[in-house]
């Protein structure tokens, strides 16, 4: 497949203004994006945002209704799947039942006219830790040395761009945290372009050096883990990627470095750098874990800023112990406290004071109307159908 | 909770072993195969043995005079010399239908299987449908259907597929169309159980892996169907090469096939050791074609 890529400076793999519709449903909206050459890119949302439809699209499973996909300066948005330099794992990993692991494997290059696949296939079968296997069958394998035979399987045909399609979603746990790691391993190994669509969060941080947020057809936003998790752009992005206490609040435009807001009473400010909009109707938002609780006002650090409560919950997850503090006005904020063994756990009850460094704060644009958006957004099952 | 919450209560209790069951209950599995295999016993091994007895009966005898048990092995030789026209008429008859079967009947499996949709149960119907009237009456129909002044060789007259005297009445033509017909559901229903299980990502997947509409059917969609193909083309082959009834009456004695000697030997000429000499030839020809063909088709899952 290298021949394709020779008038494509770069195999950047670019969507201009891709859009689907199923009827009067749009399941991808006018989405726009560039995914360079070699990068791990996760497209992260909840089931029915579009996701699974964007990536089946750029394999050629589903047909846009407008929109160009661009692979270097090639559109191949009406290619037919099997003409596409592009390799998918599925999410139910779709192998053939009826050939064995080694011809499960060797299917895309024999497909391609390659006669002598067997010194490819073994190494496959080793980058994926599974020499020795070629003679079983699929069902015979667990589920995770399944998915290792669709990720051979797509691997080997050396793909521009290889597709994810919730490849982890099958595994437990613990099994799901030694994949990522693997997938890394061997994305790093091999440098082709990943593009890895799943709802699990954690997953995409993990793996991903670039996120893409969806939500209803469209991106959020678009960035590293870190500085989308660090400096969300909508109050979505807030919560689905990590929980955020989001409170409801008024600005009236910049003065000097910061962005003064009034929020249920209380006068903060924000940085006009952690600032997406600096005037009207905004929401104040401060991650869980960079909230700090002290016991009395007068304990909280200069240049903080804080709201007193109470303690209503208290549950301690090993690492670190989640509070819930119900403020004067009746919302309840998260805060983590990591269990350093630095304070004694709070009891339920206790008065309390939460402060931040207003470095830690960002401000996100908000509907009029729209009340704190605090409580925390529960994971998706595991393994639901996107 | 405390910890002792935690601890398994039920491990006291040992599972009884498959080995000390009650030796009340193990002759129940025989004397649930009894009924069967009595019935199996009078009413297949029995008579079975009757006819391979039959087979070897002195020829020169009659219903009249009684027959001998000479071991004629002679029998064999002369039936196959006399009838072996009508034993290759048979297998042709039956392989021509075969295919035609094949060629309407995949389409048809597979359209039901995995594009019909809601109208799935209708379409299933429609193909069982024609067996909830007997065999003699829908023969009978075809008879009206390709008769010389029916409309199908009118239209074929008219084309000049036919010439002006041609006829498809009382020709292998007729003959083949009808096993055709007759047969079909045998080889649909189980083909398109086959279809029915075929996962439709699979065939996502072959076109992702670079396999062309036409490679992927031949990769995947055919080798995943092989049960039921195999299963559909014996359920039709078999019956099929057998049968007597549409050489009957879409045919003429030029026509005749293997089921129809029989016939005439049991019920018109009385040859009884002819009648059964031949019964078991078909018999051991079908077997080698079945076996012959499950060798090659290699399937495991249906023997």
């Amino acid at each position: 497949m290298t021949a394709m890529g020779h008038d494509a400076p770069a195999g950047d793999l670019r969507l201009a203004n891709l859009t689907k519709r199923f009827g009067i449903f749009t399941a991808v909206d006018d989405l726009s994006l560039t995914i360079p050459q070699g990068s791990f890119f996760a497209l992260l949302g909840a089931s029915g945002c579009g996701k699974t439809t964007t990536l089946r699209m750029i394999a050629g499973l589903e047909a846009p209704t407008s929109g160009q996909v661009l692979l270097g300066d090639r559109d191949i948005a009406r290619l037919r799947p099997y003409k596409r330099p592009v390799n998918t794992v599925f999410q139910s990993y779709a192998l053939f039942p009826h050939l064995d692991i080694f011809e499960n494997v060797a299917f895309g290059l024999r497909r391609r006219g390659i006669r002598k696949v067997g010194d490819q296939v073994e190494r496959m079968l080793s980058l994926v830790q599974l020499d020795g296997y070629g003679r079983r069958r699929p069902a015979q394998l667990s589920g995770g040395q399944q998915q290792r035979v669709a990720l051979a399987r797509a691997l080997i045909n050396h793909p521009q761009v290889l597709l994810l399609d919730e490849p982890l979603g099958a595994l437990d746990l613990k099994l799901r945290r030694q994949m990522q790691i693997e997938l890394k391993r061997i994305q790093t190994e091999v440098g082709i372009t990943f593009v890895h669509v799943t709802h699990d969060q954690e997953e995409a941080m993990t793996m991903a050096d670039t996120v893409a947020v969806m939500n209803a057809g469209r991106i959020e936003q678009l960035g590293a883990p870190a500085d989308i998790y660090e400096f969300p752009a909508t109050a979505f992005v807030a919560n689905f990627l990590g929980q955020s206490n989001l409170l409801a609040a008024e600005a009236a435009g910049p003065a000097g470095g910061e962005v003064p807001v009034t929020a249920h009473g209380g006068r903060y400010s924000v940085p006009v750098g952690r600032s997406r909009i600096d005037h009207g109707p905004v929401y104040l938002g401060v991650r869980p874990e960079k909230l700090h609780l002290v016991g009395s006002a007068d304990q909280v650090p200069a240049g903080h800023q804080h709201v007193t409560g109470v303690v209503t919950d208290a549950s301690y997850v090993g690492v670190s112990t989640q509070y819930l503090l119900r403020t004067g006005w009746g919302s309840e904020l998260s805060v983590f406290v990591a269990n350093s063994g630095a304070a004694g756990p709070l009891p339920v009850g206790t008065q309390a004071v939460a402060y931040w460094d207003p470095r830690h704060a960002f401000l996100l644009p908000r509907e009029p109307g729209q009340d704190d958006r605090t409580t925390p957004v529960l994971d998706e099952p595991v393994g639901a159908a996107s | 909770m405390s910890a002792l919450a935690h601890v398994p209560t039920g491990s006291g209790q040992p599972a009884t072993p498959p080995a000390a069951r009650s030796g009340r209950y193990r002759f129940l599995p025989y004397l649930l195969l009894l009924p069967g295999a009595a019935w199996l016993f009078l009413f297949f091994a029995l008579p079975l043995v009757q006819l391979a007895a039959a087979s070897l009966y002195d020829p020169s005898g009659s219903l009249a005079t009684g027959y001998a048990l000479t071991w004629a092995f002679g029998n064999y030789p002369d039936a196959l010399q006399a009838y072996w026209p009508q034993f290759t008429r048979s297998f042709l008859y039956a392989g021509m239908a075969l295919v035609l079967a094949l060629l309407m009947g995949y389409p048809l499996a597979y359209a039901i299987a995995q594009k019909a949709g809601r109208w799935k149960n209708l379409l299933l119907v429609c193909v069982v449908a024609p067996m909830f009237t007997s065999f003699l009456v829908r023969t009978l129909a075809w008879k009206t259907i390709l008769s010389d002044n029916g409309w199908i060789v009118g239209l074929l007259r008219d084309v000049h597929l036919l010439g002006p005297d041609g006829r498809l009445l009382a020709t292998p033509v007729a003959v083949v169309l009808g096993l055709t017909y007759n047969f079909l559901p045998f080889l649909v229903l189980p083909l398109y159980a086959s279809l029915e299980r075929l996962d439709y990502r699979l065939l996502e997947a072959a076109s992702d892996l670079y396999a062309s509409p036409l490679r992927a059917f031949r990769k995947v969609t055919l080798p995943l169907s092989m049960p039921g193909l195999v299963a559909g083309t014996l359920l039709f082959f078999i019956p099929a090469s057998g049968d007597y009834i549409n050489a009957e009456l879409l045919g003429t004695p030029k026509e005749y096939m293997i089921g129809n000697v029989i016939d005439s030997a049991f019920l018109v000429r009385l040859d009884y050791p002819q009648g059964a000499a031949l019964s078991f030839l078909l018999m051991a020809a079908i077997l080698a074609v079945v076996f012959g063909y499950l060798r090659k088709a290699g399937t495991d899952e249906v023997l």
